[in-house]
């Protein structure tokens, strides 16, 4: 073990009664007895089904839906359209001041991607719910539709979006952007250019238990809502927005998710099962089948990163400059964020003293992306250190030495205009080299994250 | 088509069900009969986590319609938890924090038992082949594989 370490490991076992050990779970016998109730495990006497009738296009305009041999399916209750929903149009990360509201709850007269829920049907039984989905006729006309971040910036491409553009404009620009240094003067000083360009697919969460919940009138004229949902307040304002009814009359249970990694903080379900059960003064369950969580439900947004470096003989990149574009699919949901974290962190954890970041959220006829595990950082992460391994290899240096000499320390200013504090990166990268039995050599031993504010 | 009814052995007692045809186990262990530690990840056969056994064998009860049970045993996860404490098996799943989640738990809790009962030592590999069909999202097949091995040393000193 390093000194670092070691000394780390022995501040834990002196100082700490639960970091370092291994704690029981306090929901772990729940889990292994089959005693955790998940929200699939709820129901309720006279529980009514939600299911959804979904556009089977990608992009196009409603003209009609004909709902007649639907309420004919025995179990039929009613059907639930963007009329019976009090503010149709949202946008969750309203809570943090994004705007404009976009997407709607239930699709008023366009559809922009396939799956997008265009009415909810309510029945006795998730049978007949599934029937009635099935029996209802929808008149659509078909449009072109957009798959590629970049095809959907041409001017000839459909637009989507009522504001005119298939980008998310960030306080009137259409991207957002970071500026440090002077990038074109690093270019013209480095010894090497090196650029490179780094796509990365949709990633569907994939969680075993599907999105869910149960929501329930209660005697009192509130309506309890059992939910997995990952953002639990998050939901309940959303909700309570959407409904437009004042945030005490809902009720949220939840914490018990399995398996989110992000998709399950989207508000999707609660709103239209709530306002079902509003309507029906019945419980409604609506349960995702594995078919909508793998095609519906929002995934990590496809990535392209354009990457531009200018780099010295001595391994030291002067100058960076991304072009990011992800693919937001349909609708906001979380990407807008995403695209702020992912601009805060594509300059990688490293040192360098010119940079110019555009990050483009740009909307196509894919399902809406949204968060997952690390909200946009982890593409960026793929990218920075495929190029660092890039970077060494044009100039011939080692890709531990590359990384040593550019990772940021203690006391240096990042792009985005904040003074790094807590930096482990050298010490990270030792205990890394350490485990995998990679010996060092002298001069990057002696580098630590303070050693520049020493200097 | 009219509904009928089918009677099986479940966690050691007869039960009988009316039931449409082609209603799977699933739904009728989980729906009519209230027994939840069976999940619902996929409905399709694709994620193991709704197995239960059938005369000791681990099935998907998602894909089985329930008459196919008829005069058969059915043991769920309810049927291998004691009153009080735990099965071995679920101590180590416990022990070794071979759960997160949890919704995968009972299933491969199931794969496992029905593993042991038929080879008590099982290798490494022999634990990766059993719980081949049973997904666990939160990428915890190491401390599963762990938990396994745990489950036969515990079972043996019984």
């Amino acid at each position: 073990m390093s000194e670092v370490a070691s000394a780390v490991a022995s501040e834990v076992k002196e100082t700490f009664h639960v970091v370092g050990k291994s704690v029981p779970r306090r929901d772990g016998i729940g889990h292994v007895t089959g005693k955790t109730v998940y929200v699939d495990d709820i129901s309720f006497p006279g529980m009514l089904h939600l299911k959804m009738v979904r556009s089977p296009i990608h992009h196009g305009i409603i003209r009609n839906v004909d709902f007649s041999e639907a309420e004919k399916v025995p179990g039929f209750v009613r059907v639930l359209t963007h009329r019976d929903v009090p503010k149709n149009l949202y946008t969750i990360l309203c809570l943090i001041g994004v705007g404009p509201d976009e997407e709607p709850v239930l699709a008023v007269d366009r559809v922009l991607y396939k799956g997008e829920p265009i009415a909810a049907i309510v029945a006795e039984t998730e049978e007949a719910a599934m029937e009635a989905v099935s029996r209802v006729r929808l008149d659509l006309e078909e449009l072109p539709a957009v798959f590629d971040v970049e095809e959907a910036l041409k001017p000839d491409a459909p637009i989507l979006k009522p504001w005119g553009t298939n980008y998310f404009i960030y306080e009137g620009h259409p991207c957002r952007r970071v500026r440090f240094g002077d990038v074109e003067k690093g270019f013209a000083q480095a010894d090497y250019i090196i650029e490179e360009v780094y796509n990365t697919s949709p990633i569907e969460h994939a969680p075993t238990e599907t999105t869910a919940c149960v929501a329930k009138p209660e005697p009192d004229g509130r309506y309890t809502v059992y939910t997995n949902t990952q953002a639990l307040f998050f939901t309940m304002d959303n909700t309570a927005l959407i409904l437009q009814v004042p945030f005490s009359k809902l009720h949220f249970v939840g914490g018990t998710v399995g398996g989110g990694f992000g998709g399950k903080v989207d508000v999707i379900v609660e709103p239209i099962a709530t306002l079902a059960a509003m309507k029906t003064g019945r419980p409604v369950k609506f349960k995702y089948t594995r078919e909508e969580e793998m095609r519906v439900s929002s995934t990590r947004s496809a990535w392209r990163m354009y990457f531009k470096d200018g780099v010295m003989k001595d391994g030291r990149i002067i100058a960076r400059k991304v072009i990011s574009y992800a693919d937001s699919g349909a609708y906001n949901r979380h990407t807008p964020y995403v695209i702020t974290k992912h601009a805060a962190n594509v300059a990688g954890p490293y040192f360098i003293p010119n940079v110019y970041i555009d990050v483009y959220c740009v909307y196509t006829n894919r399902q809406p992306a949204s968060a997952m595990r690390g909200f946009g950082v982890t593409p960026a992460s793929f990218a920075v250190e495929c190029q660092m391994d890039k970077i060494a290899e044009t100039i011939g240096m080692d890709p531990w030495e590359i990384r040593f000499i550019n990772a940021y320390r203690n006391g240096d200013m990042r792009p985005h205009q904040k003074v790094v504090e807590d930096a482990t990166l050298i010490e990270v990268m030792k205990a890394a080299a350490e485990l995998a039995g990679h010996p060092l050599p002298e001069h990057l031993l002696k580098m630590h994250s303070w050693d520049r504010e020493r200097a | 088509m009219a509904s009928r009814i089918v009677t099986f052995n479940l966690n050691g007692r007869d039960v009988e069900v009316m039931v449409k045809p082609l209603t799977t186990l699933q739904t009728v262990l989980r729906e009519h009969l209230r027994l939840t530690a069976t999940k619902s990840g996929c409905r399709q056969g694709g994620c193991g986590s709704c197995t239960v056994l059938v005369n000791g064998e681990p099935v998907l009860s998602c894909l089985l319609p329930v008459e196919d049970v008829a005069g058969q045993t059915v043991v769920t996860l309810e049927g291998i938890t004691p009153v009080e404490g735990l099965h071995p098996i679920q101590q180590a799943f416990f022990d070794n924090y071979a759960i997160q989640c949890g919704y995968c738990s009972p299933g491969m809790i199931m794969v496992i038992k029905a593993l042991l009962d038929r080879n008590p030592n099982p290798t490494r590999q022999e634990v990766m082949d059993a719980i081949a069909g049973n997904v666990c999202r939160c990428t915890g097949y190491e401390s599963i594989l762990r938990a396994a091995e745990d489950a036969a040393r515990r079972l043996q000193t019984v």
